[in-house]
């Protein structure tokens, strides 16, 4: 941004935006029109990056730092790891739940269309993030806290409430997640070959072992059903004579 | 995801020498790099009061590092590098290094959070507090991006290079 606005300050960065933007158009129906859940993934953090650099040319340089190092980063990589739990492939939609979806869809994006002219102009002064708080931070920082990134003594200082309901809200999902998962799988207890693909030695059970309980004790719930079946009758015959 | 350190022969494109590793490239360009992603994350983290940045990002960043290394180098030896417990450790103590910077500042008269009263000049105080809670955010998001990635890679099978 800073560069672009020293080097040629004839081009409007409005043009970048619109790149930027339609980039961001482009992969998203590329995510929707894909199958394969590798390339979507991969393609999820090419939209991050390119949203990233967006954020750059908008002057959010920490939020575009953000947005690069999580959303294109970390999150490629742990929705890969969590990918590999699942399917690798999606299973096309039937077409009775598109039209449901597309009419969310368009109803929501029309509400949005219709939100934009009480929106701010673009860079407005007296738009509320620059009007009121806003400006007392930039005003008292210098004395109050006297760092010069006025972001990160928002962040840390001004709104140390909100940071650490943001750091309780991280330590709570990966407690969520170690609750559920472990940390460990069952910590390398487990070797075991399932359906002909070697689990590594840190893996728990999944597969087949599990299933061939849930199949049996399916089978002797069924058999039951039918003992019972078989037994029912003929009481119901020895009554009606 | 790990990439096993014995690779058996593979059914699928890679076309590779026998004996030798298809992915020796990645792991001499990973080995140099990984110092420097976590070097780069202090710098992101203790340069946060100047440029953009702080502990979130550099919590990602260092995370990464760790990451990489096991995608590269496997499961097994990222977790002695950085050991499970330490996760579990980390992920606790990031919270209670910033929930306890904000009881320190309420039992030595000030509020919760207020980094003003902690050292006698007020300024002090604020950069002080700032260094101390942005090292426990660096501490939370480092451990649970860790955890999370352990968490789900501990559970999968071994990927063949062929099923890519």
């Amino acid at each position: 941004m800073i560069l672009a606005a020293e080097i040629s300050p004839a081009i409007p960065t409005i043009l970048l935006d619109v790149c930027l933007l339609s980039l961001l158009v482009v992969t998203a129906f590329a995510i929707v029109r894909m199958r394969s859940l590798f390339a979507i993934v991969m393609l999820q953090g090419v939209y991050s990056l390119v949203a990233a650099a967006w954020f750059v040319t908008l002057d959010a340089v920490d939020v575009a730092f953000t947005e690069a190092a999580v959303g294109a980063g970390v999150s490629t990589v742990l929705m890969l790891s969590a990918m590999l739990l699942a399917d690798r492939k999606s299973t096309p939609v039937p077409k009775g739940r598109q039209w449901g979806a597309l009419a969310v869809v368009l109803i929501a994006g029309a509400a949005m269309l219709f939100a934009v002219p009480d929106l701010p102009a673009y860079g407005s002064a007296t738009s509320p993030a620059n009007a009121y708080v806003g400006t007392d931070y930039l005003a008292k920082t210098a004395k109050e806290v006297d760092i010069p990134n006025v972001v990160t003594a928002v962040l840390s200082s001004y709104r140390g409430y909100d940071t650490f309901g943001e750091v309780v809200v991280i330590f709570a999902a990966g407690l969520g997640v170690l609750l559920l998962l472990g940390l460990n799988g069952n910590a390398g207890r487990y070797q075991a070959e399932v359906r002909g693909r070697k689990l590594s030695e840190t893996s728990a059970p999944t597969g087949t072992a599990e299933r061939d309980g849930t199949a049996s004790a399916e089978l002797s719930t069924r058999e039951v059903e039918v003992a019972k079946t078989q037994s029912g009758p003929p009481s119901v015959t020895e009554l009606e004579p | 995801m790990t990439i096993p350190v014995k690779k058996k022969p593979v059914k699928g494109p890679v076309v590779s020498p026998a004996g030798s590793d298809p992915h020796v490239l990645l792991r001499v360009i990973s080995k140099f790099l990984i110092p420097l992603i976590a070097l780069f994350a202090f710098y992101v983290q203790f340069h946060g009061e100047y440029g953009p940045g702080g502990g979130f990002q550099a919590g990602v960043i260092l995370a990464v590092s760790v990451i990489l290394y096991a995608l590269i180098f496997g499961l097994n030896e990222a977790k002695r590098a950085f050991p499970p417990w330490l996760v579990r450790v980390g992920m606790t103590l990031g919270v209670l290094l910033y929930g306890g910077t904000g009881v320190v500042a309420w039992l030595m008269g000030g509020e919760f959070l207020n980094y003003s009263v902690l050292f006698p000049d007020p300024i002090d105080g604020q950069h002080y507090g700032i260094i101390a809670i942005e090292v426990g955010v660096l501490t939370t998001v480092t451990s649970v991006m860790i955890a999370f990635f352990y968490a789900f890679g501990s559970r999968q099978p071994q990927i063949e290079d062929g099923e890519w």
